[in-house]
């Protein structure tokens, strides 16, 4: 680890601010991924802005939208009564993050920001078209995620909360690395009123993303057994010394057609 | 509650572990202590044109920038490998120069070049990286499979064509027409995949240099303090022995990569010199993942022939090992006297030949890690039996048994001449314990859930209790192989036991207090167990291939000995007795018969008081031995996994892991279980998770766990233990040894189950869900082209 400032802040409005006048600051949303990354050396930012203090804690109803602060942690979002009756999808997925340390230090928008392409929640996200609300404006998810640890986030910008949508049906599987316990695939699905949304992390070589061939067979049939007439392609998806392209392509199916047994 | 042999005490140390207050290395906290930080090539295999120091030497809080050619200038000599092999043409083994800090070049990620001290640790890391080498890359090779090909990069100059040695052992001829001879052949091709060690506690050092005094003093994390300090002092030339003090305090596991002496304790103990302050390192887990040394790695294509009976005709093995880029200390004997003497397996075989060539590679050095060249032998000869099995119809444990040696002492065809064992008793143990009756159902109810369920035996034999030092001598090894103790009975009777042996999660505080309570019937708690420090106990060979019991414990048995002679007859003395009436009772020496005896307080005060001895006797209560065993020792054993695949991921669910082994007697069954556990553990690892993975470039790919796959609570099931003891003709306490069994016994079963399960023999370790998957997928193309 190098030497570097820690602040914290009171608002994201406070925490952008800070951000702003700092040489080269980042944002401390959790921090189980940036902390590891700073105790390596791999990232030395000259101050640490911590949100913990900032307000974004905590689920609520919005009509029949759950809204997530973007400090709330893993643990918190599994356990919310809120979230557990109208995304019990996410509650699920919230409850398969990493171990309890990470899930009780980790929160949704420390994840989403940083957009790793194996994490878990990009896939709700995406998988139930939520809407990303920051300090600035509003981001709809199909916008939200550009490519690998990267998203729409300006520089300053602050994520404060994410609105899920209810959908009729959804569920999450996932398959776990077995060294990192990240996804080696997870598939998001959910039944909404404008047909089936299917989302797919660890798989891609440019991170979450929607599977098209999925989607149009799930919005005439939605079930397990629509899945193996579709054609999932190996292309684009990562190669690594964990998997191949074409097992992940094989994951994607099974873990879709697990995902919808379970919604 | 007994506490003697066989009782299940509690662990003594457990106390100050559980509680947080072992004392390791990186506890220490030195007077003016410094940090030393590490300059790390980031190239495989690369010239070293130049070093620029100037920058970080004069960033804040550096106290020096240190380099290879100034070591090199004070005369701290190269690392070495402490055991000649010599090749089969008669050539000695071609050793390349390994320096602790590299100077002319570096030959693998993670090979040192200069060491910042500084104030702070985080000031030493940063000016480290402000160190500009200049590299002139080359061409590296890592794959054990690539490094004899004639377009390699050579590694060491002296070492043609990157080979160390081409080794053989057995008779090839006669093995030839053994095969030749078969009904049937059965042939494969194996690696044995490389694994890192990671023990809990990294690797750390702190030098402290007394100028007053030219004294240095080393706390390190050693499984054998005494060989550091004898190998620091007789080859590096740090100091001589009586000015060199180490001590491996508490040592959080080691698994043999603490039994080396690394080029960073060399470093710490002269930097400590060069800046005459107290120099302290502590490796990061990335530093463990590219510098200690890794185990296994090796390739081999074997036969074994069988007779229309299915006996055994012949068995030829071709391996070879990867060493990685420098011969580490007894890295040389590994792939040789450690794993070809063990091709026999349980097996009566007439005729084995294996031929090893070992090979330098652009990766870090490879030595012994938990069961050293065993695992690799029991793998590759149970994988065998269990193939030949399948491609002869038989029932793969009648295979087994219709070749296991029945009759003791059996010589092998190579070197090793076992003593005793049942192996066909192992057997009905653990086929019993395991149901494999019930296996059939079992098998059914799973496939109608949709999973392949599979049964996999492995019947596995190691030898422990290293060494007969003539012996290994003669085989070319540079140090004995025996053990030393000493038993101090102090003035108010309790006693105090000096080993050489080295407890580095074993739990030696317990089990070797337990021997003397036993032998002297004296309260566990009356005893303690001195080890680590050089200045305390006068040399030892420390712990490693499980010898602490079979060969430290029968130092103490020695010692023991003596002091019991002594102390009959102060006891007889005093009580008016015959010395050899006497008896051990209740913490007495007592005259069997009569209420006349002494307690261990009165004779001890006796001793040291001196005022009434018996004529001529000398005044102390205190014994030292040397114990040289005799023999090896051969723990054997059969392990039985069971596991349920799943077709559409192909992840493995290991259901049952049976284990039932023949340690010989057993001091202490719970913490015999408890090195069975953790050696299944990282059998399992092996088997089903665990790979060092480096790139075509020499890039380490796994250097953290996000990468490196370790077994954790849930990937592992509920083992079920079984003991079978035939009790060890060749050490006082019948003693075969139990610490790395379960890590040599357990890979073959748990690839046999798979193998069993997914219907291919065609599956390499570690069986990640990705390589089953892949297996299942070419297997069911290659029916669907037949």
């Amino acid at each position: 680890m190098y030497g570097m400032n820690f602040q914290n802040s009171a608002s994201a409005d406070d925490a952008a601010a800070k951000l702003a006048a700092a040489a080269d600051g980042q944002l401390l949303a959790g921090g189980q991924t940036l902390l590891p990354t700073i105790k390596q050396r791999l990232a030395e930012p000259s101050d640490l802005v911590s949100l913990a203090g900032a307000g974004l804690s905590g689920a609520s109803l919005s009509g029949a939208d759950v809204v997530i602060g973007a400090m709330t942690t893993h643990a918190e979002v599994a356990g919310d009564a809120n979230v557990r009756s109208n995304a019990p999808a996410v509650a699920a997925l919230a409850a398969g993050i990493g171990d309890p340390a990470v899930r009780h230090r980790g929160t949704i928008g420390g994840s989403i920001a940083n957009n790793d392409p194996a994490a878990d929640y990009p896939a709700a996200v995406l998988g139930l078209g939520a809407t990303v609300r920051t300090n600035r404006r509003e981001i709809a998810a199909d916008d939200f995620f550009i490519g690998l640890f990267e998203t729409a986030l300006n520089t300053g910008e602050v994520i404060t909360s994410v609105s899920f949508p209810q959908a009729e049906r959804s569920a999450y599987a996932k398959f776990p690395n077995p060294a990192s316990r990240y996804a080696m695939v997870g598939v998001f699905v959910a039944k909404t009123n404008d047909g089936a949304r299917v989302a797919v992390t660890g798989a891609g070589s440019d991170g979450v993303f929607r599977h098209a061939g999925l989607e149009a067979t799930l919005s005439t049939n939605f079930s397990a057994d629509a899945v193996d007439g579709v054609d999932v392609s190996a292309e684009d998806l990562l190669s690594d010394m964990h998997g191949s392209a074409e097992y992940r392509a094989n994951l994607i199916k099974v873990m879709a057609k697990r995902a919808l047994a379970a919604a | 509650m007994s506490t003697g042999i066989g009782a299940r005490v509690k662990r003594k140390e457990d106390r100050r572990f559980i509680t947080g207050k072992g004392k390791y290395t990186d506890d220490v906290r030195a007077e003016n202590q410094a940090y030393a930080a590490f300059v790390r090539s980031p190239h495989a295999h690369a010239l070293v044109k130049g070093i620029e120091k100037s920058e970080a030497s004069g960033m804040p809080g550096i106290i020096a920038v240190l380099d290879g050619a100034e070591l090199a200038g004070d005369g701290i000599g190269n690392l070495i490998c402490g055991w000649a092999i010599t090749s089969k043409d008669g050539s000695p083994m071609n050793m390349g120069a390994w320096s602790a800090l590299a100077t002319e070049k570096v030959r693998y990620v993670g090979d040192a070049v200069a060491v910042v001290i500084g104030e702070s640790d985080e000031a030493a890391r940063t000016a480290a990286e402000a160190v500009a080498v200049d590299y002139e890359i080359l061409t590296a090779v890592a794959a054990t499979g690539s490094a004899l090909n004639s377009a390699a990069p050579q590694i060491h100059e002296n070492a043609p064509g990157n080979l160390i040695y081409d080794w053989e052992i057995g008779d090839q001829a006669a093995t030839d027409a053994g095969i030749s001879g078969a009904d049937h052949v059965t042939s494969i091709n194996i690696a044995n995949n490389r694994l890192a060690p990671n023990p809990m506690e990294p690797r750390s050092a702190v030098a402290t240099f007394d100028e007053a005094e030219d004294h240095y003093t080393l706390y390190t994390t050693s499984q054998n303090p005494h060989v550091a300090r004898l190998v620091l002092s007789a080859f590096y030339q740090v100091a001589p022995e009586h000015k060199l003090r180490v001590i491996a305090p508490d040592v959080g596991g080691g698994f043999g990569s603490k039994i080396y002496i690394y080029p960073e304790e060399i470093v710490c103990l002269w930097a400590s010199m060069k800046t005459n302050r107290s120099v302290k390192w502590t490796s990061t887990r990335t530093e463990a993942f590219m510098t200690d040394a890794h185990g296994r790695d090796h390739i081999t294509t074997a036969k074994m022939g069988f007779d229309s009976d299915g006996r055994i005709t012949g068995f030829k093995v071709d391996t070879i090992a990867n060493f990685g880029a420098y011969m580490s200390l007894f890295s040389s004997a590994v792939p040789t006297y450690l794993y070809a003497t063990l091709l026999s397996g349980q097996y009566d075989i007439a005729n084995i030949h294996c031929n090893v060539r070992a090979v330098y590679t652009n990766t870090v050095p490879v030595d012994a890690y938990r069961g050293a060249g065993r695992p690799e032998a029991c793998y590759l000869i149970e994988r065998m039996i269990e193939k030949a099995a399948r491609e002869m119809g038989m029932d793969p444990a009648q295979l087994r048994r219709r070749n296991f040696i029945g009759e003791f002492p059996h010589q092998t065809p190579v070197i090793m001449a076992y003593d005793c064992g049942d192996f066909a008793s192992n057997m009905d143990k653990a086929q019993a314990a395991a149901d494999v009756a019930g296996f059939a159902a079992r098998k059914a109810e799973a496939a109608a859930r949709g999973r392949l369920r599979g049964l996999g035996y492995s019947s596995y034999i190691e030898a422990c209790g290293i060494a007969p030092s003539a012996a290994v001598g003669s085989l070319g090894a540079g140090v004995g192989l025996w053990e030393s103790a000493e038993v101090r009975v102090n003035p108010v009777g309790t006693i105090e036991i000096l080993t050489g042996s080295h407890s580095h999660g074993q739990g030696h505080e317990t089990t070797f207090a337990q021997i003397v309570a036993e032998r002297f019937s004296v309260p566990i708690e009356s005893v303690s167990i001195v080890h680590g420090d050089t200045d305390k106990v006068q040399f030892g060979m420390g712990t490693y291939g499980s010898r602490s019991g079979a060969v430290g414990m029968s130092a103490i048995v020695k010692a023991m000995d003596k002091v019991e002679v002594k102390v009959r007859k102060i006891a007889a003395h005093k009580l008016d007795a015959n010395e050899d009436e006497l008896v051990f009772e209740d913490s007495q020496v007592k005259v069997p018969g009569t209420n006349k005896g002494m307690g261990w307080h009165e004779v001890g005060l006796a001793a040291y008081t001196a005022h009434d001895l018996p004529e001529g006797m000398e005044p102390g209560l205190k014994e030292g031995a040397f114990y040289d065993p005799v023999n090896f020792t051969f723990p054997a054993g059969t392990y039985i996994a069971e596991v349920e695949v799943d077709p559409e991921t192909g992840a493995v669910d290991l259901c049952r892991f049976v284990a039932a082994d023949d340690f010989g007697t057993l001091i202490n069954p719970m913490i015999v279980e408890g090195q069975v556990h953790g050696g299944v553990a990282q059998g399992v690892g092996q088997a089903l998770m665990e790979q060092v993975v480096y790139d075509n470039d020499g890039q380490l790919l796994t250097a953290s766990y996000m990468d490196y796959a370790m077994p954790r609570a849930d990937d592992l099931v509920s083992y079920q233990i079984e003991h079978n003891v035939t009790v060890c003709p060749n050490n006082p306490l019948g003693i075969k040894g139990c610490g790395e069994a379960g890590a040599i016994g357990s890979p073959p079963a748990i690839i046999n189950a798979i193998t069993d399960a997914i219907g291919t023999e065609d599956l390499e370790m570690p069986a990640t869900p990705a390589a089953v998957w892949a297996a299942i997928q070419a297997n069911s193309s290659a029916i669907a082209a037949e």
